[in-house]
């Protein structure tokens, strides 16, 4: 079973929507005695940076999904939720991020020099495979799936990039590090590939869960 | 690099689409679900959805339309039409809507742009603008309540005005193109485009695939809308994307 983290922001509906239609069993709650009960746990989010890290905090499962990760069992960031993974973002203020992978959450337009373009990143967007053997992309293709982004995450660990799009610059796409896996794109949103991705980790988290039997 | 969207609208009154969609092979024309599938299928990027109920029930209805919508569909959908209060977004958006998109609300009273980009964030914040070209403005002119009544603003101070309250995109409706089936209105288009740095849609006038070639071609727009041409089966979402492959567009 999955539990998708209910902190209060972000359209639960239609990941856990996604999930039912890939027949993967879930749970959606914000108590973490719930989501305890599950092999795995999705992270989504839509909204700002700061909110999500103060609300995390004011439900309390900030230390549920600290341990949740130290304990090694999988975790998936969609979108702010990925960004949430990292060590911060400087989105409205600097904030402190969970700290699971190295890097920093950068305004888009800071990246490029002189040169205007669209902000949000919003739309299809190719992938481009990293790691074209990650147990993420199997079955999957460098398609598009659909991102919607005003920040970018910037880091220098090469070895956490799975997969990237290019928009003015490279943008991490998929990331992760052992049982912590993040998208920044919707895959919940990115029709066939997303499906496949959302399957990809429903397969992880079944592992996992055979795994600790 | 991002691809250029093709977007179908769909017109929703008291939970039915409306105005005339002719489709062959479908087992009820006038079913939300149903025919956001069928767009999906075709490789549409995105659907609208425009609700046109003028009953309280009919708003009611429509939310029970998009939790089914949401339920079905795996690519992006935006809900417009009714939505007045930073409550009716949020009802929208946890039925399964990506996005809300606000028109005649936002000129009465532009705080609602801010107040809905603070809580669900500029992504999930669409305008809708529709204008008219105006001989004695030079420039077009912003229209409410579905393009009858005239206001005071002119398209790129508003355009401008919008995105400084939290607009994440901007679709973008020539008035003077809509229905006339010649072609997207490319000046306005691109004059919009040259005032703000979010994601314009291009609306109104779509009559054939070399259309939505022109649009992409000539003007900065990011995605393009239309209805009728979609509906009435002129063309189809696959072929306007096999032709814009073949003319060097990026299409996904």
């Amino acid at each position: 079973m999955i539990g998708i983290i209910d902190y209060g922001m972000g359209n639960l509906h239609s990941v856990s929507k996604a999930l039912e239609r890939l027949d993967l069993t879930y749970v959606l709650s914000e108590d973490t005695g719930e989501l305890a009960e599950a092999d795995g746990l999705i992270l989504p989010g839509v909204g700002s940076f700061h909110d999500a890290m103060n609300l995390l905090k004011e439900k309390e499962q900030l230390d549920f999904i600290k341990k949740w990760v130290a304990d090694g069992r999988p975790l998936l960031g969609i979108c702010l939720g990925m960004q949430l993974l990292f060590d911060g973002s400087e989105e409205n203020q600097d904030t402190e991020g969970l700290g699971f992978l190295p890097g920093y959450a950068r305004s888009f337009r800071k990246s490029e020099d002189n040169v205007s373009y669209k902000v949000p990143h919003m739309g299809w967007n190719k992938l481009q495979f990293k790691q074209p053997d990650h147990e993420m992309l199997t079955n999957t293709e460098e398609g598009h799936v659909y991102f919607v982004h005003s920040y970018v995450m910037r880091t220098e660990a090469e070895d956490i990039l799975i997969a990237t799009a290019d928009y003015f610059g490279e943008v991490p796409a998929v990331v992760g590090k052992g049982n912590v896996i993040g998208t920044q794109f919707h895959p919940e949103k990115s029709s066939r590939i997303g499906m496949q991705l959302l399957e990809n980790f429903g397969k992880i988290v079944a592992e996992g869960r055979n795994n600790n039997e | 690099m991002i691809t250029k969207r093709i977007i179908p609208c769909l017109d929703v009154q008291e939970g039915r689409v409306v105005k005339g969609v002719q489709f062959v092979g479908l087992r009820d024309a006038g079913d939300p679900v149903e025919l956001s599938t069928f767009y999906d299928e075709q490789g549409a990027d995105e659907l609208v959805f425009l609700d046109i109920s003028a009953s309280h029930e009919g708003r009611k209805t429509m939310v029970e339309v998009v939790r089914e919508v949401a339920g079905t569909l795996a690519i992006p959908f935006t809900v417009g039409g009714g939505i007045n209060s930073v409550d009716d977004m949020r009802t929208i958006l946890l039925a399964g809507a990506d996005k809300v998109s606000l028109n005649t609300a936002a000129v009465k009273r532009p705080e609602l742009i801010s107040e809905g980009a603070d809580y669900f964030g500029v992504q999930c914040m669409v305008v809708a603008i529709d204008a008219k070209y105006d001989e004695n403005l030079g420039s077009w002119r912003i229209y409410t309540h579905g393009g009858r009544t005239p206001t005071d603003w002119e398209v790129t101070d508003w355009a401008k005005e919008v995105v400084s309250r939290g607009a994440g995109e901007i679709l973008l409706t020539s008035m003077d193109q809509d229905g006339a089936k010649n072609g997207f209105d490319l000046a306005l288009t691109e004059t919009v485009n040259n005032a703000v740095s979010v994601p314009v849609i291009a609306s109104g006038g779509a009559g054939a695939k070399e259309d939505f070639v022109d649009v992409f071609d000539k003007t900065r727009a990011d995605a393009a809308l239309a209805a009728s041409i979609f509906h009435y089966k002129e063309t189809s979402v696959e072929e306007v994307k096999k032709y814009l492959r073949d003319k060097g567009v990026r299409v996904r």
